[in-house]
């Protein structure tokens, strides 16, 4: 076990840790914090929160974002809700089950210390939204409303509509720009962070790039906060927006942050498949939907393969010719097993050829037997109709289905073209979140000082899965309530250190560092585009590195890896020059990026023999075909150091002393 | 597909803009109107043309980056959605289509397609907040509110800040936008406290970024993909009369 | 005072002096209209001629006409003021605007409505006003039976003083009026064909200028609500934008079609 890798738990009971941690954490003194400057890196939950937190008790702050406005960072796409252990449903709720369904969520590869943290505080952040004036829906009586969410027992999840990221993002960016107004927070946007800066061995500041001038900027800070969000598009195809990138965690990985559990992806079982070659990123469609749809592909290949080109419906397909295979192989939970669990038995099936699109790659969604038979028929017997004929059922059906779903349904329409009210949905799994990340402590500290990670940036709360609804709770919580009081342990010993001058060496290097790395990138003058590396790479991570991983499978990948980064440097097309508004140039660093990410991910779940929560690995699997966890060998966080000639890995032993490993079981 | 292009190309804020032609083959019905986009900067950057430069994030209608002028409209034919999420198959084989940024004087064209819409933040940080710092809130159900009220102001929450009301407005007004935080926070008890100096502070900074008055033509709530209601506006004028007349 | 100031300033404040000033003219339409209407009457303009009387003799009425005139005026320069403003907020104009598939058509053109309806009033008043205040208009004399109603009338070539008398003849029970005849103006001026159709054009404009301008004055105002939205377009389209401009431009080629 290194000793570097110190998580920093506060000793004591579980649930006073927190509670005796705050009361003893060090201060810094009002006078002192307004001469203390902190940079935040990203605009999204956790870093809005942060900026507007740590601005309101008095820091200086200065905000990054890449977008154009701090209010389109990605949390805005979440729709779902954020879970908060209020018990207002009065359905047995608390800290404690919050807890223990987020550690078992993540089958158990999460840290308890933070967890119970992140359940602690969760009831906090509703109360905050609320005061904000986030419109979250409410009952008649005017209190909040409350649904339920996969893998938990307990109505938790607090929404607004299917827009739950986007108020919650709003109330945030409103909070940061009042900062921005009282000239407490600077905010950059259209700034997108190039290299950490650190001098003698500190965090000190950033390199930025003003995207519309293609100007280098040297920023100052007695603390660096990376909120930068996770990497799902490594995988080229996945849920995040567009611009989602982890440059900034890689840079701090490579001035010395430990990058943690990079395998750990999070893939949705419930998205719209890709149409063609020319799909730029997936949409998800909301897991509620998978309790009235039922899930199926054709029982006989060659009705798949009739699909495939088009000389089939789904709808001319008789009954006892379809395979609803998550009923038939998990007859309890049916189609409401785990996303993970979903996602998987979807690829199995279209890898062994029954998929049902142009791509082979997407299975069906059926509501009509819902729509019909449970739907159709109550709403006949309230209407008083005793022998509704097929067309009245389905017509009844359909409105509540409307009610239910209709937004849902209009937005699938939208996108496919295809009526879901006339012919199953298609859906596909893709990847949604990624729970690796910068590792980081108790206090949220990378390994490098000063240098933090927030959100989904980091590692820390959702071990191998996140349970849906917990990813808006944790940047929230990250940012409101933990490093406003987390950060004060490092800068009271801070206060002594005056505004480094941007004149400094260490700030003139690390520029020309990235200066060179800019020309490096418009000098290469290649004939392929950035996509074009970009596409090559996510095929091979979704293909080697998705949704079910082998050793013989992630080696290749690593090779193949290797060989785009190699390729890509020397031939890759940026168009355009360094100081400009550079689209091409802005992803071209991103990409260079996402490909040494793609070959530690690959590393990293090439060391892992087992399989837990997002990482699936064939070799461990049950005979029934579930995952096979190996908590004598792998209850550890992997943290990865950079090292000039490779990799290093560190490794964190997770101890249960408050919960009781169990296996998983679906069935 | 085959599908013509006018787009307008301009270098930076400062450079003259002129409308270009492009022909794009192969394009897909299935496609999404900035796939068609991509198809189209791929083949400029393999030709080794400079890209055009257009602003988008999250392509699934929520972000509000996307911005562009499509025939004559903001976000294109479709109501209720925006530019990521028009596909081709609203297009005919052989259409010739004209692609603007949105036009505006308080959104100067940063590079071709894309706007610099931070106008509207400043509209907010003048007074697009309820003043609650972090760690001072009640207990979230102490205070009851409405459920006709809560989802009213949701639905002038939904606004996604994409500017698609100034593009289409003739007077380039910005009103939709400002009524529709305005609404929200007038709608809910937690935002009283504020209401008069924040309907005063964010019409002062809305008039000095220098968009139009409103002239109630309702082009910017027919355009707005989220389609947030002209009542928005009437709700604002109210409470802007009512801060004057009794305000400070 | 300083907040009435600010306010004004305000793009909020300078609509609402629109909005105001333009629902004051559509409440003087209506007035306006009325006094008209006169003119249908089959009494050779006896009761058209005493309405015009006292229109331009009553204190309180004078008063209230220069303030018209003024609030014509501001409505008018003030709007233009505002277009040309507005005009500025976009600089670089769209290569292609489909405003019709977002609007009316008469909401975006209110400036030019506008205009027109400015140009109108010029002529409008140039046609009668400036000639029964400063051009040689006739005098007619009435003579109606108290007990029959029957009213006869004819030129009149002495003199009284003002622009209106009127007595009752006692014996033969019959009620003189001697009046100054803007009627026989009206009368004759719609015998040209070219004026009736610029009055009919005109009308038109105001149609159109009313259907968006009434609903908008309420907006403006912030009267937007569910219950009575409908009400006030309806008010605005079929009685300010139909019935009214209808009515008015019926005169004009009532008086073509007389001659």
């Amino acid at each position: 076990m290194s000793n570097i890798l110190d998580s920093k738990i506060p000793e004591g009971n579980l649930n006073e840790k927190w509670t005796k941690y705050k009361s003893s954490v060090h201060l810094v003194n009002p006078a002192n914090k307004r001469s203390l400057e902190i940079i935040v890196v990203g605009s999204g939950l956790a870093g809005s929160a942060a900026a507007a937190s740590l601005a309101e008790m008095g820091y200086k702050v200065k905000c990054f974002c890449f977008q154009d406005s701090p209010r389109r960072a990605h949390s805005i796409a979440a729709q779902g809700g954020i879970n908060a252990a209020k018990n207002y449903q009065n359905d047995g709720d608390s800290t404690y089950r919050l807890f223990y369904d987020t550690i078992k969520g993540g089958d158990y590869r999460a840290r308890e210390g933070n967890v119970h943290r992140l359940a602690e505080v969760s009831s906090s952040i509703i109360d905050q939204c609320v005061a904000q004036g986030v419109p979250f829906a409410r009952e008649y009586g005017g209190l909040l409303s409350n649904r339920s969410f996969g893998g938990t027992q307990v109505q938790r999840t607090f929404y607004a509509a299917g827009q739950t990221g986007q108020q919650l993002l709003l109330g945030a960016y409103s909070a940061l720009e009042r900062q921005v107004g009282m000239g407490q927070v600077k905010m950059y946007s259209r700034h997108e962070m190039l290299d950490v800066v650190t001098i003698d061995g500190k965090a000190r500041g950033i390199i930025a790039r003003d995207l519309v001038t293609g100007k280098l900027e040297r920023h100052f800070g007695h603390a660096v906060l990376l909120c930068s969000g996770g990497y799902g598009n490594v995988f080229y195809l996945s849920t995040n927006a567009m611009g989602s990138n982890v440059t900034a965690a890689w840079k701090a990985h490579k001035r010395g942050a430990y990058m943690a559990n990079p395998c750990y992806t999070q893939i949705h079982p419930t998205c719209i498949p890709r149409s063609g070659d020319h799909q730029s990123k997936l949409t998800l469609m909301s897991e509620s939907l998978r309790n009235d749809g039922r899930i199926w592909v054709p029982a006989k290949k060659e009705d798949a393969e009739a699909l495939r080109n088009g000389t089939l419906r789904p709808t001319q397909i008789k009954e006892e010719d379809r395979d609803y295979y998550l009923e038939r192989r998990y007859p309890a939970f049916g189609n409401l097993v785990p996303r993970d669990v979903a996602s998987r038995a979807a690829k199995e099936r279209c890898d062994a050829g029954y998929g049902v699109n142009a791509t082979g790659e997407a299975v069906y969604l059926d509501f009509f037997y819902n729509m019909t038979e449970k739907y159709g028929r109550t709403e006949a017997t309230k209407k008083g109709i005793e022998n509704p004929t097929a067309a009245q059922l389905k017509e009844f059906g359909a409105g509540v289905i409307k009610e239910k779903y209709g937004n849902l349904f209009d937005m699938y329409k939208q996108i496919t073209g295809v009526d879901p009210y006339e012919e199953p949905m298609q859906i596909y799994p893709a990847v949604h979140y990624t729970m690796g990340g910068l590792w980081v402590d108790y206090n949220l500290m990378t390994t490098v000082p000063g240098l933090y990670a927030l959100g989904e940036a980091n590692f820390s709360d959702h071990g191998a899965n996140r349970l849906g609804a917990s990813a808006l709770m944790q940047g929230l919580a990250d940012g409101y309530f933990v490093i406003p009081y987390t950060i004060g342990d490092y800068l009271a010993d801070e206060i002594r250190t005056k505004a480094i001058s941007t004149d400094h060496p260490a700030f003139v290097a690390t520029e020309k560092e990235v200066e060179d790395k800019i020309q490096k990138l418009l000098n290469i003058k290649g004939t392929k585009s950035v996509d074009h590396y970009h596409k090559r790479l996510g095929k091979i991570m979704w293909d080697k590195c998705g949704m079910a991983r082998n050793a013989e499978g992630l080696k290749s990948a690593i090779a193949e890896i290797q060989q785009i980064k190699a390729e890509f440097w020397s031939n890759v097309r940026v168009p355009g020059e360094a100081n400009e508004f550079n689209q091409e140039l802005e992803k071209a660093g991103r990409v260079a990026d996402f490909i040494e990410l793609g070959e530690l991910m690959c590393k990293d779940a090439l060391e892992r023999n087992e399989s837990c929560g997002g990482h699936f690995r064939e070799e461990y699997q049950t005979n029934e075909g579930e995952a096979l966890r190996d908590d004598v060998n792998f209850a550890f966080v992997s943290a990865w150091e950079n090292q000039e000639d490779g990799w290093k890995l560190h490794k964190e032993e997770l101890k249960f002393e408050n919960i009781k490993i169990a296996a998983r079981s679906y069935k | 597909m085959k599908i013509n292009l006018k787009v307008w190309r301009q270098k930076n804020n400062k450079a003259k803009g002129e409308l270009k032609d492009y022909k794009v083959d192969h394009v897909s019905p299935d496609m999404s109107f900035l796939e068609m986009f991509d198809v189209l900067n791929e083949d400029l950057i393999t030709k080794g043309d400079d890209p055009i430069a257009f602003d988008h994030d999250c392509r699934e209608g929520i972000c509000g980056s996307c911005s562009m002028h499509i025939n004559g409209r903001p976000h294109g034919p479709l109501a209720g959605v925006t530019t990521c999420q028009l596909h081709m198959r609203s297009f005919k084989d052989g259409d010739t289509i004209v692609v603007e940024p949105w036009r505006a004087g308080a959104f100067p064209v940063t590079k071709d397609l894309s706007v610099d819409r931070t106008a509207f933040d400043r509209i907010i940080a003048a007074g697009g907040f309820i003043s609650v710092n972090t760690g001072n809130a009640q207990d979230a159900n102490n205070l009851p509110i409405g459920k006709e009220a809560a989802d009213e102001a949701f639905m002038s929450a939904a606004c996604i800040g994409c500017g698609a009301c100034v593009a289409a407005c003739k007077n380039a007004s910005a009103m939709l936008f400002v009524s529709a935080k305005v609404s929200q926070l007038a709608l809910l008890p937690q935002g009283q406290p504020e209401a008069k100096m924040r309907v005063m502070a964010m019409v002062n900074q809305m008039d000095a970024e220098g968009f139009g008055s409103c002239t109630n033509t309702g082009a910017c709530s027919a355009e707005c993909p989220k389609g947030i209601d002209l009542s928005n506006i009437a709700r604002m004028n109210r409470e802007f009369f009512s801060a004057n007349l009794t305000g400070k | 005072m300083n907040w009435i100031s600010t306010f004004l300033k305000s793009s909020i404040g300078k609509k609402l002096l629109m909005g105001l000033t333009g629902l004051f003219l559509c409440t003087f339409l209506i007035v306006h209209l009325t006094g008209n209407l006169q003119l249908l009457k089959h009494d050779g303009g006896l009761a058209f001629n005493t309405y015009a009387v006292f229109m331009t003799t009553n204190p309180l009425i004078k008063f209230v006409s220069y303030g018209l005139y003024a609030i014509i005026l501001f409505h008018a320069f003030w709007g233009l003021y505002l277009v040309m403003e507005n005009k500025k907020a976009r600089p670089v104009q769209y290569a292609a605007y489909n405003g019709n598939a977002n609007s009316n058509w008469s909401s975006r053109w209110m400036g030019v409505l506008g205009t027109i309806i400015l140009a109108f009033l010029i002529l409008h008043m140039w046609n009668f006003w400036a000639q029964y205040k400063f051009g040689t208009v006739p005098y007619t004399q009435y003579e109606r039976n108290l007990a029959t109603g029957e009213v006869t009338f004819s030129p009149f070539t002495g003199e009284i003083a003002g622009k209106m008398e009127k007595f009752i003849d006692n014996q033969s029970g019959i009620e003189v009026t001697i009046v100054k005849d803007l009627y026989i103006v009206v009368a004759d001026g719609f015998k040209a064909w070219w004026l009736v159709i610029i009055y009919v054009i005109s009308m038109a404009a105001l149609s159109f200028h009313l259907v968006h301008g009434f609903s908008s004055a309420f907006q403006t105002l912030g009267v937007n609500h569910k219950k009575y939205n409908a009400l006030i377009k309806n008010i605005g389209v079929g009685v300010f934008g139909i019935i009214i401009p209808i009515l008015f431009a019926i005169m004009p080629i009532y008086f073509l079609l007389l001659n």
